[in-house]
């Protein structure tokens, strides 16, 4: 047994520490919000550097890490503060088109995505659908070489910077099995017919929308897969990538700085305290994060469903953290709303991305065999 | 990075659980307990001949020279299995020895202790000192020093755990044991670990016939796995063994080579913070999921809960190392 990484895992930690050093802009370092032109300014330098994207083919851009390096890169990532990676284009609808989609699809959208060129969200969730994601009614019926689309998203994430969105989308609502009535359509966010509605969260910033198709025209070459074969496609995005879903790198950061922010309040041993369990708790995720990663090395296979643990805990720990934050400043302060802000954005960590609740289903399932 | 056992670790761990498999089943363990002394001369006299009673120790004193780690292996299986016989104590007051003793200590004392022929026991005051009933040798750490004791009188009771412990009353003052700094600290430390690696394999009991149990027993006609109330619960359970067994393996890693005295007492802390909590998390919720079953002696399970209870506060309960951790 040994937890440590080995000579060439901790020389690339150093090279990604100093490159990150030494090109991250500080105006971009660990702000609240970023701006869409923020946000693009660093995915493009991270695509000059050839890192946006380490996990795609090799062939596509890819770097051809293993997983503990990258795990290593974004842990780096969030401890350096950067802009996040936008997962829409980059994790989600790269990795569909490069497992399912045409040669034409994949020659169209993944340099563009690659590049930052075009901005990508996502539109599962619908008003009676959030959970229960196959209940989904939006429509596409086939015209001719066009779909045309009808219904409603709802919860797109930055929406309003997008050019493009992924859907699923109902083709046939006959099905007995609902989950074989849906397909998976790629919809250029200028077409005519949509239109956007922000939903303001509770923390007054606008990140999430609505958005509605009306006769919306969808070329049928958009449509990745076959028709009503959505749900495998959807299945296999769910599977991917999910090994750093427990946000270590940034809630290692956000422990550093509260440490920073409050050394007074380390003299309350009530409030230390309850940092330190988080704290705790962090040590014990990091290091389970690590037994994944080095139980998919030796026996090959991909992560199980288990490692949906990786978010619940994350995501406690992340909320943790804020509220942590929050308590140890003067509530009525001026200084003090950035910190309610956040703690305020991070309830909805744990309803994101399969609700804990969700991940707390799979696992009993999956792992348990409830 | 590896968090495997090492092949000759996973064979000395799997013939532990296999020998406690075939001989140290929940009947056999009734039986050791009906006994008068609470313990089996024969069980020791079976961990001897496995080398477990030398593992720690040096080859010059017919040991194998084992770490935290090595011994993580043996009483993660003690854990599961709830074994009684005071191992973990004897082993400690062994390594504060090898430590700390002079050369005459070691050879009149090492080499009977690996042999199974002398067993000892690891006191950090007069009151309750687990395995002091069948010690020849009691180490005793107070006021930051170690002492070696061959003279004492006990008197022996069972801990809520099912362990043979006692009120010692020294006589005399005991040989000086360690003057160098430190020994005391990595002793303690060590037992904590450990400690932690022992409630690991009853919080693996504890997870697994819990899950067992949801899936056959049944009532409103299906099983009450079947109730998402109950799957959730079941869930938080298993994730908190999986957090409790990364920081096991944090704390006996450090202890066997950690970058500073620092270092390894604040993953030592962090691992004893984490593992009472899912102790105290896990043995509880277990119980409850049993239902009334859970609460009579004759399931695993309610001994099982004793242990975690015992074990989530010994080498210092939580308030006490979250008071090291956050001066670390």
């Amino acid at each position: 047994m040994d937890l440590n990484y080995s000579p060439e895992e901790l020389a690339f930690r150093d090279e990604v520490r100093s490159w990150l050093a030494a090109n991250l802009p500080q105006e971009l370092k660990d702000k609240a919000h970023y701006s869409k032109e923020e946000l693009m300014r660093w995915h493009r330098i991270l695509a000059a550097k050839g890192w946006v994207a380490p996990a795609w083919p090799k062939d596509w851009g890819g770097t051809g890490w293993s997983a503990v390096q990258r795990y290593i890169y974004e842990e780096e990532l969030g401890y350096a503060g950067t802009p996040p990676i936008i997962p829409f284009g980059i994790n989600m609808c790269a990795p569909v088109l490069i497992a399912f989609g045409t040669d034409a699809q994949k020659k169209r959208f993944l340099p563009r995505i690659y590049n930052g060129e075009d901005f990508w969200c996502q539109g599962y969730s619908e008003p009676g659908s959030g959970s229960d994601l196959a209940s989904l009614k939006t429509k596409a019926v086939k015209e001719g070489a066009h779909y045309v689309v009808n219904g409603q998203k709802i919860w797109t994430t930055l929406a309003h910077y997008a050019d493009w969105i992924f859907c699923l989308v109902r083709t046939d609502p006959t099905v007995e099995k609902r989950q074989e009535g849906i397909s998976f359509l790629l919809i250029d966010m200028k077409s005519l017919g949509i239109t956007l509605r922000p939903l303001m969260l509770m923390d007054g910033a606008h990140h999430v929308n609505e958005v509605f198709f009306d006769d919306v025209k969808v070329p049928a070459d958009n449509l990745v897969h076959k028709e009503n074969q959505g749900w495998t496609v959807a299945k296999y995005l769910l599977g991917y990538e999910r090994m750093n879903t427990g946000r270590i790198g940034e809630s290692k950061r956000e422990l550093r700085k509260l440490k920073e922010r409050f050394p007074e309040k380390m003299k309350d041993v009530r409030w230390r305290d309850r940092l330190s369990r988080v704290e705790v708790e962090l040590m014990a995720l990091e290091i389970t994060n690590l037994r994944f990663l080095d139980r998919m090395r030796r026996t090959g296979q991909p992560p199980g469903a288990d490692v949906s643990m990786l978010k619940i805990k994350g995501t406690e720990i992340q909320q943790a953290l804020t509220e942590l934050a929050m308590q140890a400043a003067d509530p009525n302060a001026r200084e003090t709303q950035a910190l309610e802000r956040r703690y305020l954005d991070m309830r909805k960590t744990t309803i994101y991305a399969g609700s804990n609740e969700i991940q707390r289903n799979i696992i009993a399932k999956m792992t348990l065999g409830l | 990075m590896n968090f495997d056992y090492n092949e000759e670790q996973q064979l000395l761990a799997d013939s532990v659980r296999r020998y406690l498999q075939k001989d140290y089943d929940f009947e056999a363990r009734k039986k050791i307990l009906a006994t008068p002394q609470g313990w089996s001369e024969r069980v020791w006299a079976n961990f001897a001949e496995m080398g477990l009673t030398g593992l720690p120790l040096s080859p010059d004193y017919g040991g194998f020279g084992g770490g935290a780690v090595d011994l993580m292996s043996v009483v993660e299986a003690f854990g599961e299995a709830l074994v009684v016989e005071p191992y973990l104590p004897s082993m400690l007051a062994a390594a504060a020895i090898a430590k700390g003793g002079t050369q005459e200590q070691k050879q009149a004392i090492l080499p009977a202790v690996a042999q199974g022929r002398m067993r000892l026991a690891f006191a950090t005051g007069e009151r309750g000192v687990i395995g002091a009933p069948l010690a020849q040798r009691i180490v005793l750490a107070r006021d930051g020093r170690l002492t070696l004791h061959d003279k004492f009188n006990v008197a022996a009771y069972r801990t809520v755990d099912d362990l043979a412990a006692g009120d010692v009353a020294f006589q005399g003052k005991g040989e000086p044991l360690g003057a160098a700094g430190g020994v005391l600290e990595e002793v303690l430390d060590l037992g904590a670990a450990l400690s932690c690696a022992e409630a690991v394999g009853a919080l693996k009991f504890a997870c697994d016939t819990t899950l067992e149990y949801l899936k056959t027993r049944k009532q409103f006609g299906v099983p009450i796995g079947a109730f998402q109330a109950l799957q959730h619960r079941m869930v938080d359970m298993f994730i908190s063994y999986e957090q409790a067994r990364s920081m096991a393996c944090l704390a006996c890693s450090k202890v066997d080579q950690a970058g500073s005295a620092q270092d390894r007492a604040r993953s030592v802390s962090a691992a004893k913070i984490r593992i009472a909590d899912a102790a105290r998390h896990v043995s509880q919720e277990a119980v409850q999921l049993h239902g009334g079953m859970g609460m009579t002696e004759e399931l695993k399970v309610s001994h099982t809960f004793r242990r975690l209870t015992a074990l989530a506060r010994r080498f210092g309960d939580v308030d006490e190392h979250l008071e090291r951790f956050a001066s670390l």
